[in-house]
């Protein structure tokens, strides 16, 4: 379990939760990242860059 | 085994990729390219690496140097540098005789408007280095082009001024996506839109596409072109037959897997454990 870091609800983490993962908060939609699992550390995920994706 | 995953954020396709290695009974070395140090002579100890960054850049420096350290990585620096610039891909077609949309390349904005009339309107103008459908122009008229043109020479940044322009082609609302591994051709989707842009990440809808002889005749084809490996090759239906649009070295198949009913990540694993053990 996290605190989203925009509205302060509770995220839960799924059991195979990893390190850098991408996270959706229900309560306000925020994109986020788990920075850390022990303790969790939730940030917000960074915005799309130039050359992401395919 | 030791099988590096290099990464960034880990999206979906990271997770099921991770699922898949470890049902096939290996742990991933995660390796985050956000803390990654090269010192041009070694590299982290892995048999292989698997590119899965999500910056282009950091996938296509990051792969030079760990080949240069002697790990062989998938896919390779010379896929991925052929795969991330539309200019090298066209070029690597050209070279293999793989039908393809015309296309022309120019460096000002003159030279650019004369290459668009040639063509003939409508036409697209994409950034050689780009992904997820951004910044894509389809341009019905000398007005749009002069606009386009001249905001992309005054606003963007130098490599927005090599202009890359393919002839349009009406594809009447999708496009085909196919996904190849080795010498494989797995499965393809049909991605539909009711905007002329049919990627996923802008919205449109996967559905099933079956492997035909032809789908997948063209698809290797392509995957060979640009060097083979793990790729996504981009399909249009044309009156003339199949044209092959891009190839995608860092393929996502989040809405591939359901759809198509082929573990797309079983496969990829699969297939990586087999060249380590090669």
């Amino acid at each position: 379990m996290g605190e989203c870091p925009v509205c302060a609800a509770e995220v839960k983490l799924a059991a195979d939760a990893i390190a850098g993962e991408l996270l959706v908060c229900e309560d306000c939609g925020a994109e986020l990242e788990l920075k850390n699992l022990d303790p969790v550390v939730l940030d917000e995920a960074p915005a799309a860059e130039e050359d992401w994706g395919q | 085994m030791k099988i590096g995953l290099l990464h960034s954020l880990i999206r979906k396709e990271e997770k099921l990729l991770i699922a898949a290695f470890k049902n096939a009974g290996v742990e991933p070395i995660m390796i985050d390219d956000r803390q990654l140090i090269m010192d041009f002579h070694s590299a982290p100890d892995v048999d292989i690496l698997v590119e899965r960054s999500i910056n282009h850049s950091r996938a296509l420096h990051a792969l030079r140097l760990f080949e240069s350290a002697g790990v062989r990585c998938l896919n390779s620096h010379k896929v991925a540098q052929i795969c991330g610039d539309k200019l090298l891909t066209t070029a690597a077609l050209k070279d293999n005789g793989i039908a393809q949309p015309e296309s022309r390349v120019a460096f000002t904005e003159e030279s650019a408007l004369t290459a668009i009339e040639e063509l003939g309107y409508p036409v697209v103008l994409k950034p050689a280095v780009g992904s997820w459908g951004r910044l894509l122009s389809k341009i019905n008229d000398r007005d749009a082009a002069e606009t386009v043109l001249e905001h992309k020479t005054v606003l963007g940044s130098y490599h927005h001024s090599i202009f890359y322009i393919q002839q349009y082609i009406e594809k009447k609302g999708r496009d085909i996506r196919s996904f190849v591994i080795g010498d494989d051709c797995i499965a393809a989707i049909y991605r539909s839109s009711d905007h002329w842009i049919t990627n996923t990440a802008r919205g449109a809808v996967a559905s099933k596409c079956e492997v035909s002889a032809e789908v997948a005749e063209i698809s290797l084809a392509a995957a060979a072109a640009v060097g083979g490996g793990i790729v996504a090759v981009d399909l249009f239906e044309s009156d003339d037959g199949l044209l092959v649009n891009e190839v995608n070295y860092t393929m996502e198949f989040r809405n591939s897997i359901d759809t198509t009913g082929v573990d797309i990540p079983q496969c990829v694993a699969s297939y990586v454990i087999a060249q380590v053990a090669q």
